[in-house]
């Protein structure tokens, strides 16, 4: 049995594609993800992005192709790995009760579990909400609560899908620099985003997806500067109209 | 059967015929009038039918939901060979007739049925699981729905979580309950409005298995018709007392955790 400590990554993607409803949305993907930078994944609406990122965490199977962990997550084993949506789903109960939960079913032991949320709820600045009910919270706060939530459970892998996208600038600082600190402790980041300035300021490398394939991954400067594609530079003139 | 005859007989008004009360204006008022006066003073007979009615409705709602909630909730989210025939099943059994029921249950506790050894035909515990048995696929079938359409929204975080199936479908009742109160009240509702499954595991005994709908019943056909209708009112009462009280509560609920 493996160890529930053991290294994920590195996680390796090989000729992986997903097809559904007769309409091919990834082919051949081929993909290594190493520990440590952050990795954004760019590209146009409808590129794929998503349902590579849902492929990765486990939430799709691939319908070809095959996907690696080093030590891969077992059945009945606490999540080595998280991910945080667009649209944070939190259960209809306080604060607090959403990360009990969460830490209930990684199968932390009962007496740590309040410990453990209320310092997670601090470090995002939502540590006077506990006892408020989840749902009612701002769209901000609930962002803030869902990424407390996956980093409260120590992952190795951290997916985001486009955690900002319906957030005011404000919010989207905030959430932002809570991502930053989670990279900071060692937590790999995966992120999607649609917002370029984002993927400059969080992003250590890009992966550019264009109608299901990796067009292209550099590290972030190159790709802002010098794109290799004409995919990608389209794409970036197409984002940024003042280049 | 050998012990319970005597009373039956005495209570179905079997082989006599009937005698429909003269419905004038006078007798009506007179009725509704004497019906009020006997709610008004608590009388013991009607007090003891409308509770041996509610003893009776409640437990069959507190068995029925404490089975059919997890079942609904797990035939939402489990995936298994022949769950869509199931869930075609459990659909169609929500118009199930309690006449048929009442019917399946006698069968099932009659002495020579499977259960005949229990010796329950004709007690309220028989009556408890005859509704128990018609209210199941209600509650189950609607909670199955509400618990599917939220798990729409809710799969992926609880699968991103690790939750297994049990978790999460205990987690969505959780999350539904104020929803799933609407259901188990209209279960309810049904339970202790029907009249043909009691009436049939029951037998309709005064003082020991009469309750609100079979003595309606027999007052109506035997004319006595201040007892139906003080009987009626209160049913009225208390179907309409949940309704208001379960609106209430789902408002207050829904404004409180949005």
């Amino acid at each position: 049995m493996a160890d529930a400590s053991a290294p994920l990554l590195p996680l390796v993607l090989e000729n992986v594609g997903f097809a559904a409803g007769g309409r091919t949305i990834l082919a051949g993907i081929d993909l290594r993800i190493e520990p440590g930078p952050r990795t954004v994944i760019i590209g146009p609406n409808g590129a794929g992005k998503s349902v590579l990122m849902r492929i990765m965490h486990g939430l799709l199977a691939p319908t070809s192709g095959t996907l690696r962990w080093a030590n891969p997550e077992r059945r009945g084993e606490p999540r080595r790995q998280a991910m945080v949506f667009q649209r944070p789903v939190l259960l209809r109960r306080s604060v607090l009760g959403n990360l009990l939960f969460a830490l209930a079913v990684a199968g932390v032991r009962s007496h740590e579990r309040e410990a453990r949320a209320r310092a997670a709820l601090d470090r995002v600045g939502l540590g006077t909400f506990a006892d408020r009910p989840a749902r009612v919270l701002s769209g901000g706060e609930q962002q803030r609560l869902a990424l407390a939530r996956a980093r409260m459970l120590r992952p190795q892998v951290l997916f985001l899908d486009e955690p900002t996208a319906n957030l005011d600038p404000g919010a989207t600082r905030e959430i932002e620099s809570v991502v930053q600190s989670i990279h900071d402790s060692g937590t790999k980041i995966v992120m999607i985003t649609h917002n370029l300035g984002q993927a400059r300021r969080l992003g250590d490398e890009i992966l550019f997806v264009d109608r299901g394939r990796i067009a292209e991954r550099s590290d972030v400067d190159r790709f802002f500067r010098h794109p290799a594609t004409a995919e990608a530079d389209a794409f970036l003139k197409g984002e940024l109209p003042w280049h | 059967m050998r012990h319970r005859p005597r009373s039956l007989c005495k209570i179905l008004p079997i082989g006599q015929p009937l005698r429909p009360p003269p419905a004038t204006v006078n007798t009506l008022s007179l009725a509704f009038g004497e019906a009020w006066a006997m709610i008004a003073r608590a009388d013991p007979k009607l007090l003891e039918i409308v509770a041996l009615s509610l003893r009776v409705s409640l437990s069959a709602v507190v068995v029925a939901t404490l089975l059919a909630l997890p079942f609904g909730a797990a035939l939402a989210v489990a995936r298994f060979r022949g769950r869509d025939a199931l869930v075609v099943v459990l659909n169609a059994l929500l118009g199930l007739p309690a006449v048929v029921v009442g019917l399946a249950v006698y069968l099932l506790l009659s002495r020579a049925g499977p259960l005949g050894a229990l010796g329950i035909l004709f007690t309220p515990a028989a009556m408890v699981i005859a509704q128990a048995v018609l209210i199941f696929p209600l509650i189950a079938a609607l909670a199955r729905q509400s618990v599917a359409d939220a798990w729409r929204e809710y799969a992926e975080q609880l699968h991103s979580l690790g939750a297994g199936p049990l978790a999460s479908a205990f987690a969505l009742l959780h999350d539904l309950r104020f929803s799933l109160v609407t259901i188990v009240l209209a279960a309810f509702g049904r339970a202790i409005a029907e009249v043909g499954a009691v009436m049939i595991v029951g037998g309709n005994i005064d003082g020991f298995t009469r309750v609100m709908t079979t003595a309606i019943a027999l007052e109506t056909s035997k004319g006595d018709l201040p007892l139906a209708l003080g009987l009626g009112l209160v049913l009225l009462a208390i179907v309409l007392a949940l309704n208001v009280g379960a609106h209430l509560m789902k408002e207050r609920a829904q404004r409180h955790h949005g």
